[in-house]
C-alpha cells in the first residue's frame, strides 16, 4: 500500500463532486491511500497568478508548507485538479529557481508562522501516480467489468501535459497517458487529436464567443470520431464542456449531446462499482445510457471476440496500383536470376 | 565616425525600460529579450483570432517601447493559459507568464480594454483571500448579474441543474486558519508594493 498527501482543491467539493466520489471509490482497488492535508486553502486557479506574484505564490505556498509539515516518509503531494496541480508544482519550481521570489514568499509565510523550502514536497498529478506507481498491470488486475465496446475520446486538457515544469513527458501535444489507462479498462479509445487542446478555461465567463467556439471544436471532433463520451482528468474541462454545451448549441445552431465524465468514474465502473456510486448521472448530458448500453453489449462482444476465428489476412486490392512483389516460388526466382 | 543606428536612442531606451518593467513583474525568468519574432506563439494559439495583436506582435511592441499600446491590448486578456506557445517557443520564453505580467501592470493602471476579465478575476481573488476557498455560486451569480444579464435566462436551467445534481454549495466554505492566511497575504501585499 502506498500513501500520499492529498490536495483536493475547491472544485472537488462543488462542481467536481463526481470526481471526488469516484476517486474515493477507486483507492482501495488501486491499493493507495490519500491523506488530505489539514486546512488547505484555494490555490488561486489561473486567476490569482495572472494578476499578481508575491501574494499569489504565498497563497499557494501556504499549502506546500502545510504539506511539508505533514510529510512523514517522503510522501508526494497529489492533486487531481489540473490547475491545482500546476499551481503547486509551479510555485515549488519557481521558488527553487528564483531566490528573490523564494525570499519574498517565505517572508510572507513567516507572518503566519510558516516556512517552505522549495524541493521539500514533490507535487504530482493523480493520473501520473496511477500510471507510474500503481501501474497498468495492477489496474488490469482490478478490472471486473471490462468496458468493452465503450467508445471514448480521451481528453487530457492543457495543464497536465504543459508547461510540464518537472519534465514529466517528452510529448506535450499528443501524450497517450490517458489512452493507455482507458485501454487497460477495456474501453475502445478513439485516436482523439484534440486530446490536449484547451476547453477555454474562464472564457465561458468573460468572453463566451471564444470559449464556446473551443468547446464546439472539442465536442464536434469527438462526435465525428463516433465516441459516445469524452473522458477528462480536470474539473474545469468537465464543467465547461458539460454545463456550457447547451449554450454552445444555441450559439452555433448545433445539436451536440456529448457526455463527459472523469477518468476515475470509468475506473470505478470497470472495477465493478455501481455507476451511480461513482457519480455517473450528475452530468448535464447524461452518460448513464451510453455506459449502460456498452456494458450490456460487453459480454457478447467479449464472447464474440474470443470465439471468432482469427481474421484472415487482407488480400491485396486488385484495383490498387501494382506494388513491387516478391517472387512467388524460390525456383522461379532462381531461374529468372540465371537468365 | 558615424555609427548607424537602427532606431533613435530614445525609442531604444523606452523599449529597454518597458522590457525591464515587464520582466520585473514576471514570476520566473521571462527570457523575453530572446524573442526572434518567429511567430510560433501566435500560430499555436487557440484564441489568436480574438486578439488585437498576436503574441509575437505584442512582443515587438514591447521592445519598441509602445507601452500604452501594449497595456490597452486585449491580447493578454484572451490568453487561455494553455501553454501551447510555451512548449513550442524555440527560445523558451515563458510566454504565459509574460501575459500575466502585462495583465498585472494593466490592472494596476486600469488600462485594460474591457472590465469583464479584470472584474471576474478580481472577485475570484477577493473571495479566495477572504474565505480561503473559492465560492463558485457567489462568483458566477454576481458575474452574470453584472456583466451578462441577458445570458441569465439561458443560464437558469444550468444553475438549476447544478443544484439538482448536488454540484454546488449555497454557502461559501471557510478555512479554519483564516487569520493566519490573511496575515500572510497582508505581508505579501506589502512586499509586492515595495518591489
Amino acid at each position: 500500500m502506498s500513501s500520499y498527501l492529498y490536495y483536493p482543491g475547491c472544485s472537488m467539493e462543488g462542481s467536481g463532486r463526481s470526481y471526488r466520489e469516484s476517486l474515493a471509490g477507486v483507492l482501495e482497488p488501486l491499493d493507495i491511500t490519500l491523506e488530505e492535508i489539514n486546512d488547505w486553502n484555494c490555490c488561486g486557479a489561473t486567476e490569482y497568478v495572472s494578476l499578481s506574484t508575491t501574494p499569489a505564490y504565498a497563497m499557494i505556498a501556504r499549502n506546500l508548507a502545510i504539506a511539508a509539515g505533514e510529510k512523514k516518509n517522503g510522501e508526494s503531494l497529489v492533486a487531481a485538479c489540473s490547475a491545482c496541480y500546476l499551481n503547486l508544482a509551479k510555485a515549488d519550481h519557481y521558488m527553487g529557481k528564483q531566490p528573490a521570489l523564494n525570499a519574498r514568499v517565505n517572508d510572507a509565510l513567516g507572518a503566519g508562522g510558516l516556512h517552505y523550502d522549495p524541493g521539500t514536497v514533490r507535487v504530482r498529478h493523480l493520473l501520473e501516480v496511477i500510471l507510474t506507481d500503481v501501474g497498468l498491470d495492477k489496474v488490469r488486475a482490478a478490472v471486473k467489468q471490462p468496458l468493452t465496446g465503450l467508445k471514448v475520446a480521451p481528453y487530457l486538457g492543457c495543464m497536465v501535459p504543459r508547461p510540464d515544469v518537472n519534465g514529466m513527458t517528452a510529448d506535450h501535444d499528443q501524450p497517450k497517458s490517458l489512452d493507455v489507462l482507458l485501454r487497460a479498462l477495456g474501453a475502445d479509445v478513439v485516436d482523439y487529436p484534440l486530446r490536449t487542446e484547451c476547453c477555454g478555461g474562464h472564457m465561458t465567463q468573460i468572453a463566451p464567443k471564444v470559449g464556446l467556439e473551443l468547446i464546439r471544436r472539442l465536442v464536434s471532433e469527438a462526435e465525428r470520431l463516433e465516441a459516445v463520451m469524452m473522458v477528462t482528468v480536470c474539473p474545469m474541462c468537465q464543467i465547461n464542456i458539460d454545463a456550457y454545451q447547451g449554450e454552445m448549441n444555441a450559439m452555433f445552431h448545433t445539436k451536440h449531446k456529448m457526455p463527459i465524465v472523469f477518468f476515475t468514474q470509468l475506473m470505478g465502473v470497470a472495477f465493478g462499482l455501481e455507476p451511480k456510486k461513482v457519480g455517473v448521472g450528475r452530468e448535464y448530458t447524461n452518460a448513464s445510457k451510453a455506459l449502460a448500453k456498452a456494458l450490456k453489449a460487453a459480454p457478447e462482444l467479449a464472447l464474440a471476440a474470443a470465439s471468432a476465428p482469427p481474421a484472415p489476412r487482407a488480400r491485396p486490392d486488385k484495383r490498387a496500383l501494382p506494388m513491387p512483389t516478391m517472387p512467388q516460388t524460390p525456383g522461379m526466382a532462381d531461374s529468372e536470376v540465371q537468365e | 565616425m558615424v555609427v548607424a543606428q537602427v532606431s533613435p536612442p530614445e525609442v531604444a531606451d523606452a523599449g529597454v525600460r518597458f522590457l525591464d518593467e515587464v520582466n520585473s513583474k514576471t514570476a520566473g525568468v521571462s527570457r523575453l529579450e530572446m524573442c526572434i519574432q518567429c511567430g510560433s506563439c501566435g500560430g499555436s494559439c487557440p484564441s489568436a483570432s480574438a486578439m488585437d495583436h498576436t503574441p509575437r506582435g505584442l512582443f515587438a511592441l514591447i521592445r519598441a517601447g509602445k507601452r500604452a499600446e501594449v497595456l490597452r491590448s486585449n491580447t493578454p486578456w484572451m490568453c487561455l493559459s494553455c501553454y501551447h506557445c510555451v512548449v513550442r517557443c524555440p527560445q523558451e520564453i515563458e510566454i504565459t507568464d509574460v501575459m500575466y505580467a502585462i495583465k498585472t501592470i494593466a490592472e494596476e493602471e486600469h488600462t485594460y480594454p474591457s472590465n469583464v476579465g479584470p472584474d471576474f478575476t478580481g472577485v475570484f481573488i477577493g473571495q479566495a483571500r477572504h474565505f480561503g476557498r473559492s465560492w463558485e455560486l457567489g462568483l458566477t451569480a454576481r458575474h452574470y448579474l453584472r456583466h451578462f444579464p441577458l445570458r441569465l435566462p439561458g443560464m437558469t436551467p444550468m444553475a438549476l441543474g447544478l443544484f439538482r445534481h448536488g454540484r454546488i454549495g449555497i454557502l461559501p466554505h471557510r478555512i479554519e486558519q483564516r487569520k493566519q492566511l490573511q496575515a500572510i497575504l497582508k505581508r505579501a501585499d506589502e512586499l509586492e508594493r515595495a518591489r
